[in-house]
C-alpha cells in the first residue's frame, strides 16, 4: 500500500501512472500551472507522459475520444479554469451520448476565490454535472487521490461515460497523502455485469423458437472489448441468425459476412429495416433502441418478441417495452447465453429460418444502396467506395464528422474489426472527426487513421491540423465537398419546399492551400478518373493530407425513413420523394 | 400503460455528498418533469445515507422514465415509486397560523381538535397549529381554516415509506 506525501499536482500525474495513463490531451492556462509545471520536471524521466498540445480544448476532448474508442482506453484530458471547461463541455457531451471513458482534469480558481466571479472561474461541476457520467471538486487535498481513482472507475466501469475532477490551484500546490488505487472502493457504484441465469433461459427458449429472427448490435458491444465481439460472432454464427447494426455498433460483426444484412435505421439498408419492422423475435444486444434506429415508435416492430442485452439497466424499457431484459455486460452475458445453449442442446427452427432468410434475400434484391453513376462529376458514393476498395487491406481507422458523408461513409466502407469506426452518433457533433483521427493516430501511429468529412465540418476544428503537424501525426481528412452543408440542404430539399436557408457555404477556403499553409498536403479531386490515383497518393504520403474531394453538389443519402414514419416506409431514392412529410414529422429532428 | 397524470411519490436513497441533491434536481428540470414536493434528510449517519422523497405529476410511464434516469446518477443508490396507491404511507406536517378572535377563533380551535392538531402557539389573536397527516388530510384542514383568519401556511413536503415488510 502506498501512502506518501506529495503536492496536488503531484499526484495527479501518480494517478496517471497508477491508471497506465500515459498520453494526455491538453491546453496549459493560469489555474492548471502547477500540473504543467510536474509535466515539465517529469520531462526527463525514463517514462514521461505524452502530452499532446491540443488548439482547442474541444479538440482535446474529441482527441481523448478517438483515442478511447480507437484503443479500448480511457482517453485523459486536461484543461484550465473558465473557458478551457466551458470549450470542453461538447465534447464531454459526445462522450457522454456515446458512453466513451473519459477522465477531464481541470483547473480551478483558489478555493478561496471560489465564488467571487474570479478570473476564468466558471462553476465547472454545475455546468458540467448533466454532461459527465460523475463529477467532482476537490475541496481538501486529502480527498484527492481517492476522488481521482474514483473518476477512472467510474469513467470505466459499467456503461461507460466522462467524468470531470475539477481541482482549485491551491489544491495542486498543497501538500497531503497519497492512497493508492487497490484500496480505493467507489462507496455504492457497482454495476452489475452477469444476467440473472434463468432470464437468460427465458431468451434461450425464445431464440429456439424464432421464426423470422434478427440480432440487432450497437456500440455496448465493442464497448464490452474484445471478448464480447468474438462472442457476438460465435453466436451468431452458430444461430445461423440475420445480423444488423446500428451506427456505433459497425465492425463488431463483420461487414462483408453473408449473415450481416447491413446498418438499420434512418438510413440503413432497405433489408434490414424491413426485416426489423416483419421480425418475431429482435435480440438487441448492446443498443438503446435511439430515435434514428426505431422510426415511429408506435409501428416499430408491431409482432416482435423483444430481448434486450444492456449493461444500464436505465435503458430496458425506457422507449421499447422488452419481453426478456438481460441487465449486464454483454460479455458475461453472451458467454453465460452460449454455455447454456450448448448444455441444454438447444435448436433452432431450421426450416422457418429458411422462409426468413429468402423473404430477406428478396428485399436484398432492391439494392437500396445502388446510386446513378456519372463519368464527369464524383459521385460522394463512388468517391468512398474507392476509398474502402483501395484501402480495405490495410488496418484502417476511420473517424467522420457528421452529415452526408457520415452516412455514405457508414454505408459504403466496411469495418471487419471493432474500433476501427469511430464517429459521433448520439450528440452529432461536427467537427468531431479531425481531433478524433488524431486521438486515433495518437493511439496508433503506424496505422492508416482517415478522417472522412465534409467541407462544413471540418472548418469546425480545423485548427487541430496545427496540432497534426506539430506532433508529426499523418492522419489523412478525405473532404467529401459538395459546398453544402448536405444534410441540411436535403432536409430542406425534401422537407422545406428547396428553400436552402443559409445551407451553402459561399466562400470556403482553398483547402490545397489551406493544407500547405499548415505545412500538410494538399490534393484536388474534380474527375472520377483521378480519383484511384489520388487517393493512394494521399496513402502514400508521410504527413497530414487534405484531400478536397469535390463532388456531386445536390446527392441526396438514401434509402431514407422520414420523420415519423415506419421502417417500412422507406424512400429509396430520388424518384419516390413525392409523398408529402406530416407536420408532426417535420418536427421531428 | 396509463396514460392518467396524476402525481407520484418517488423515494431515492443517494450518497449523502456534495452536491447530489443539485444532481437530482437538475435530471428532474433538466427532463422537462416538474416536481409538487421535496423532501431531503440524512436517514443514516452512519453510511452517510440520504433519502430524497419526490412528488411529481406524470403518467405512470414519464415517472418510470424518471426513475430510470435517475438511477444513472452515480451516488443514487436506489430509486423507487412509493405512491399511496401502490402500498406506500405518504406524512407530511404544516404549521398552519390563524389570526382571528371571538366566535372565528373558537371554531379554528373546536376544528383543530378534529383534526387532531396541536396548538404550539398563541397570542390573543392568533393560533400556529402543527398537524400531521397525509397531504390530503392537511388540504382538508387547511381548507376548513380560509374563512377563519387563515394567515400562513409552511408545509415539509411529503414522506413516504411502504407498508409491511418491504424495505427499499
Amino acid at each position: 500500500m502506498v501512502n506518501i506525501q506529495m503536492t496536488g499536482a503531484q499526484m495527479v500525474l501518480k494517478a496517471f501512472e497508477d491508471h497506465q495513463v500515459d498520453t494526455i490531451f491538453g491546453y496549459p492556462g493560469g489555474a492548471v500551472l502547477p500540473i504543467y509545471d510536474e509535466l515539465a520536471k517529469e520531462r526527463d524521466t525514463n517514462q514521461p507522459i505524452r502530452h499532446y498540445l491540443v488548439r482547442h480544448e474541444q479538440g482535446a476532448s474529441h482527441s481523448a475520444e478517438g483515442y478511447a474508442r480507437s484503443s479500448g482506453k480511457v482517453g485523459v484530458m486536461l484543461v484550465t479554469s473558465g473557458p478551457g471547461v466551458t470549450n470542453a463541455v461538447t465534447g464531454l457531451t459526445d462522450a457522454m451520448m456515446d458512453s466513451i471513458p473519459i477522465v477531464c482534469i481541470s483547473g480551478q480558481v483558489p478555493t478561496h476565490l471560489i465564488g467571487t466571479d474570479a478570473f476564468q472561474e466558471c462553476d465547472a461541476v454545475g455546468i458540467t454535472r448533466p454532461c459527465t457520467k460523475h463529477n467532482w471538486l476537490v475541496k481538501d487535498i486529502n480527498d484527492l487521490s481517492r476522488i481521482l481513482h474514483e473518476a477512472f472507475y467510474v469513467a470505466s466501469s459499467g456503461r461507460p461515460g466522462p467524468v470531470l475532477v475539477d481541482i482549485p490551484k491551491d489544491i495542486q500546490f498543497q501538500t497531503g497523502t497519497y492512497i493508492g488505487p487497490e484500496t480505493v472502493k467507489h462507496k455504492s457504484y457497482r454495476p452489475k455485469l452477469k444476467a440473472n441465469i434463468d432470464q437468460i433461459d427465458d431468451a434461450l427458449k425464445l431464440i429456439a423458437d424464432a421464426e423470422k429472427p434478427i440480432f440487432y448490435t450497437g456500440g455496448g458491444v465493442i464497448n464490452s472489448g474484445n471478448a464480447a465481439v468474438q462472442l457476438l460472432r460465435e453466436f451468431v454464427r452458430l444461430t445461423g441468425f440475420p445480423i444488423t447494426s446500428t451506427l456505433q455498433g459497425l465492425g463488431a460483426y463483420p461487414g462483408d459476412d453473408s449473415q450481416f444484412i447491413g446498418m438499420l435505421g434512418m438510413h440503413g439498408t432497405y433489408e434490414a429495416n424491413m426485416a426489423m419492422n416483419e421480425c418475431d423475435l429482435m435480440i438487441n444486444i448492446g443498443a438503446r433502441f435511439d430515435d434514428r434506429i426505431t422510426g415511429k415508435i408506435d409501428e416499430f416492430s408491431p409482432n416482435s418478441k423483444k430481448i434486450h442485452i444492456d449493461i444500464d439497466p436505465s435503458s430496458i424499457n425506457k422507449i421499447v417495452k422488452v419481453d426478456v431484459p438481460l441487465i449486464g455486460d454483454v460479455a458475461h452475458v453472451l458467454e453465460d447465453s452460449i454455455k447454456l445453449w450448448k448444455s441444454k442442446v438447444y435448436k433452432i427452427n431450421k426450416s422457418p429460418l429458411k422462409e426468413w432468410w429468402k423473404t430477406i434475400d428478396k428485399w436484398k434484391e432492391k439494392d437500396s444502396l445502388k446510386y446513378v453513376s456519372d463519368k464527369n462529376i464524383i459521385k460522394p458514393q463512388y468517391a468512398i467506395q474507392r476509398l474502402y476498395e483501395l484501402t480495405k487491406d490495410k488496418d484502417v481507422f476511420v473517424t467522420t464528422e457528421v452529415g452526408q458523408h457520415q452516412m455514405w461513409a457508414a454505408q459504403y466502407y466496411k469495418f471487419n474489426k471493432p474500433n476501427r469506426w469511430i464517429t459521433s452518433g448520439g450528440l452529432g457533433t461536427m467537427g468531431f472527426g479531425l481531433p478524433a483521427a488524431i486521438g486515433a493516430q495518437v493511439a496508433h501511429p503506424d496505422k492508416l487513421v482517415i478522417d472522412i468529412a465534409g467541407e462544413a465540418s471540418i472548418l469546425m476544428c480545423i485548427q487541430e491540423m496545427s496540432t497534426a503537424i506539430q506532433h508529426k501525426l499523418p492522419v489523412k481528412i478525405f473532404i467529401i465537398n459538395n459546398q453544402y452543408m448536405g444534410m441540411v440542404r436535403q432536409w430542406q430539399e425534401l422537407l422545406h419546399d428547396k428553400r436552402y436557408s443559409h445551407s451553402y457555404t459561399d466562400a470556403l477556403p482553398d483547402f490545397v492551400k489551406l493544407a500547405e499553409a499548415y505545412g500538410a498536403k494538399g490534393i484536388r479531386v474534380q474527375k472520377p478518373n483521378e480519383l484511384n490515383k489520388a487517393i493512394n497518393e494521399m496513402i502514400e504520403y508521410d504527413g497530414p493530407v487534405i484531400f478536397d474531394c469535390v463532388v456531386e453538389q445536390n446527392e441526396n443519402v438514401f434509402p431514407m425513413i422520414p420523420s415519423g414514419k415506419a421502417h417500412n416506409e422507406m424512400l429509396l431514392g430520388d424518384e419516390t420523394v413525392k409523398e408529402e412529410i406530416s407536420d408532426e414529422g417535420k418536427v421531428l429532428v | 400503460m396509463s396514460e392518467i397524470v396524476s402525481k407520484h411519490t418517488v423515494s431515492v436513497l443517494v450518497d449523502n455528498e456534495p452536491g447530489v441533491l443539485a444532481r437530482v434536481i437538475g435530471l428532474i428540470s433538466g427532463r422537462g418533469y416538474n416536481i409538487d414536493s421535496l423532501t431531503v434528510a440524512e436517514v443514516d449517519a452512519e453510511k452517510h445515507i440520504s433519502r430524497i422523497t419526490i412528488v411529481a405529476p406524470g403518467t405512470e410511464q414519464t415517472v418510470n422514465k424518471m426513475i430510470s434516469q435517475l438511477q444513472r446518477i452515480v451516488p443514487v443508490k436506489r430509486a423507487a415509486n412509493v405512491t399511496f396507491e401502490k402500498q406506500g404511507i405518504e406524512r407530511e406536517m404544516a404549521l398552519v397560523k390563524i389570526v382571528s378572535t371571538g366566535e372565528k377563533r373558537l371554531e379554528s380551535m373546536r376544528l383543530s381538535d378534529v383534526f387532531r392538531a396541536r396548538v404550539i402557539d398563541t397570542t390573543h389573536d392568533s393560533f400556529v397549529f402543527e398537524l400531521n397527516g397525509s397531504p390530503r388530510k392537511i388540504d382538508a384542514f387547511i381548507d376548513l381554516m380560509k374563512p377563519l383568519g387563515l394567515s400562513e401556511v409552511s408545509r415539509t413536503g411529503v414522506v413516504a415509506i411502504a407498508r409491511g415488510t418491504e424495505k427499499m
